[in-house]
């Protein structure tokens, strides 16, 4: 085969033992790897992001959603709790719940009626103890057929602050020490208690592998470059006061970064081709920013919690954002805008207006898509190969700039030590 | 639709969304905001939301200012594949008239062709329009595409 690289490789090739700055494009392309992902990722030992408990604020209401790619329904059960239960009816399998949201008082599947309390548990079987006719009892289940048996599916809840994460693994950590003292900090800021009010949903195809999106909001490099908007703004430079943070594991992160007076042409704007120095918008309201007590400092906080979700801040915009993998190609990104029940009318508008700049047609995070689809069609031509994420050297510190693919290496060291466990 | 001038009002009404398809498939962008009032509104909003009364859209632009800012956005600071875009608009559906104001539903889908692959539907959905007839004739004071289509093909770049 001369000089060329054998073009499928049997397993990702890691040049380093001890740095993942060199990541293997087949981390994106094989279809084995990805299905251990959702064993030991998704389903196994972490905490996945279902929804807000503000989405079901009365017994009985309930949404649809995902853990990986399992149909999870999370519901608000007649004693208050949040419940999540995997939609998959315990008789034939059937995924029973087709609605998106709305208010149930059980649960009933379709296709045999078999019904389910709020909580999961099965109540009734139709025709369980057969049918009577001639004097006769004619079918049933067995005498033994326990009801107990034969639930849903029910996944451990941790709600705190009025988001809700759910896990197939009753054996996880707390959410406390899943997230760690530094991610808590950086969750509590944003989620401290107030009610929240949902602004609605965006939803986006997004044709690439699921861990690019985390990727994406881990990487400072690229805002002030590919975003032409952050830069020109302030809202997001190189020079912008920042700090790169990362729990233990390091599979968590969040950038956090204060903007600058912005605007002027400096050092970090001079050679970037995308900095557009005469740009000055037209309607205000875009950039109409009101500092909150809340935010205590930072601008923008952009929260990465592995493996399904990104809690944003940006200036006045703030959202949730659900990652949800289908297959190893593509993800379905949900985004969720939110307020709080003490904002006033003008402040639900700002919130609204900066809007504009995410989401699937955002200034600042259509493009964003669209680098994601890229990187995936040149990972699949050329699966052999490696990304080079060195900015900043080799290792996995916290920094206090912005100038580094830290948080990205720190992922992977994370990914390596759940992926190529034996076990 | 009883007088001539029911009449007329409904073939401007089809010829001005001939137009807008007209610019909006030429990619001629300038053209787009001038098919707006100064304070106008142009919103892309999921079903869900519209129906479900959340506020949040995918793009809320409350000025021809904002919309000329968006239009900049497209030409100088939005990375995206290109593609074209060509519309279907239904006829106009006409559910009020006020004298000068007229209150009118379409129904559009939208289709996507990205070089070198096959045509996609990128967007289904309904425009809800406030339209004004004015001297220099008919300019939207709002118009919202409803879209029913519940995953955007990746992005969003040019309006529909």
């Amino acid at each position: 085969m001369g000089d060329i690289p054998v073009v499928f490789p049997i397993r990702p090739v890691w040049e380093s033992k001890e740095s993942s700055s060199r990541i293997p494009f087949s981390v994106y392309t094989d279809d084995e790897l990805y299905k251990r992902e959702l064993e030991r990722l998704f389903y196994h030992a972490h905490w996945c992001y279902v929804g807000l408990e503000a989405e079901v604020p009365n017994t009985g209401d309930f949404k649809r959603t995902v853990v990986g790619e399992r149909s999870v329904i999370m519901v608000r059960a007649q004693d208050g709790e949040i419940n999540v239960v995997e939609n998959v009816c315990a008789h034939r399998g059937m995924q029973f719940c087709r609605e998106r949201h709305g208010n149930k008082k059980e649960f009933v599947c379709p296709y045999h009626q078999w019904n389910y309390s709020l909580k999961g548990d099965l109540q009734g079987v139709p025709f369980r103890r057969g049918v009577k006719q001639d004097g006769k009892v004619l079918g049933g289940m067995p005498k033994e057929f326990d009801s107990k048996e034969h639930g849903l599916t029910k996944l451990k809840v941790a709600v705190r602050g009025g988001v809700v994460f759910a896990s197939f693994d009753h054996d996880v950590e707390s959410l406390e020490d899943y997230l760690g003292p530094e991610m808590l900090a950086y969750f509590d800021r944003l989620f401290n208690g107030r009610k929240l009010k949902i602004l609605g949903y965006n939803r986006q195809r997004i044709p690439g592998n699921w861990k690019l999106m985390q990727e994406n909001i881990k990487d400072p490099y690229h805002p002030g470059l590919l975003h032409t908007w952050f830069v020109t703004y302030g809202l997001w430079r190189a020079d912008n006061k920042s700090q790169l943070v990362m729990d233990s594991h390091h599979r968590h992160a969040a950038m956090v970064s204060t903007r600058g007076a912005g605007g002027a042409k400096s050092e970090v704007t001079a050679g970037v081709t995308s900095f557009k120095e005469t740009m000055e918008i037209q309607d205000k309201r875009l950039l109409d920013i009101v500092p909150e007590a809340w935010w205590g400092g930072p601008t923008a906080v952009m929260m990465t919690v592995f493996p399904s979700v990104i809690f944003q801040q940006q200036v006045n915009s703030v959202s949730t954002r659900h990652i949800q993998p289908d297959g190893k190609g593509a993800f379905d990104f949900v985004w969720t805008h939110f307020g709080f029940e003490d904002d006033t009318e003008e402040m639900t508008q700002r919130r609204l207006v900066q809007a504009n700049l995410f989401g699937p047609a955002g200034f600042v995070s259509a493009d964003d898509g669209e680098v994601i689809e890229l990187s995936q069609n040149g990972f699949e031509q050329k699966p052999f190969h490696r990304a080079v994420a060195e900015l900043d050297g080799h290792g996995t510190e916290n920094t206090d700039h912005m100038v580094s693919e830290t948080l990205i290496r720190g992922m992977y060291s994370y990914w390596r030590s759940v992926m190529e466990d034996p076990a | 639709m009883n007088t001539i001038d029911d009449i007329q009002a409904y073939v401007a009404l089809v010829t001005l969304n001939a137009d807008y398809a007209s610019a909006l498939d030429s990619a001629d962008w300038d053209r787009w905001a001038e098919f707006f009032v100064e304070h106008c509104e142009y919103k892309v909003q999921p079903r869900e939301n519209y129906e479900r009364g959340f506020p949040l859209c995918t793009l809320a632009l409350l000025s021809r200012g904002m919309l000329k800012d968006r239009v900049y956005g497209i030409r100088e600071t939005l990375f995206h594949d290109p593609y074209y875009q060509r519309h279907v608009v239904g006829l106009p559906h006409i559910l009020s008239r006020d004298g000068n104001l007229i209150e009118v539903e379409t129904n559009y889908a939208v289709f996507r062709t990205k070089l070198s692959q096959e045509t996609t539907v990128f967007n289904v959905g309904r425009y809800l329009d406030r339209v004004r007839i004015m001297p220099e004739g008919l300019k939207f004071e709002s118009r919202l595409c409803i879209y029913d289509t519940e995953m955007i093909p990746n992005s969003l770049i040019y309006p529909i």
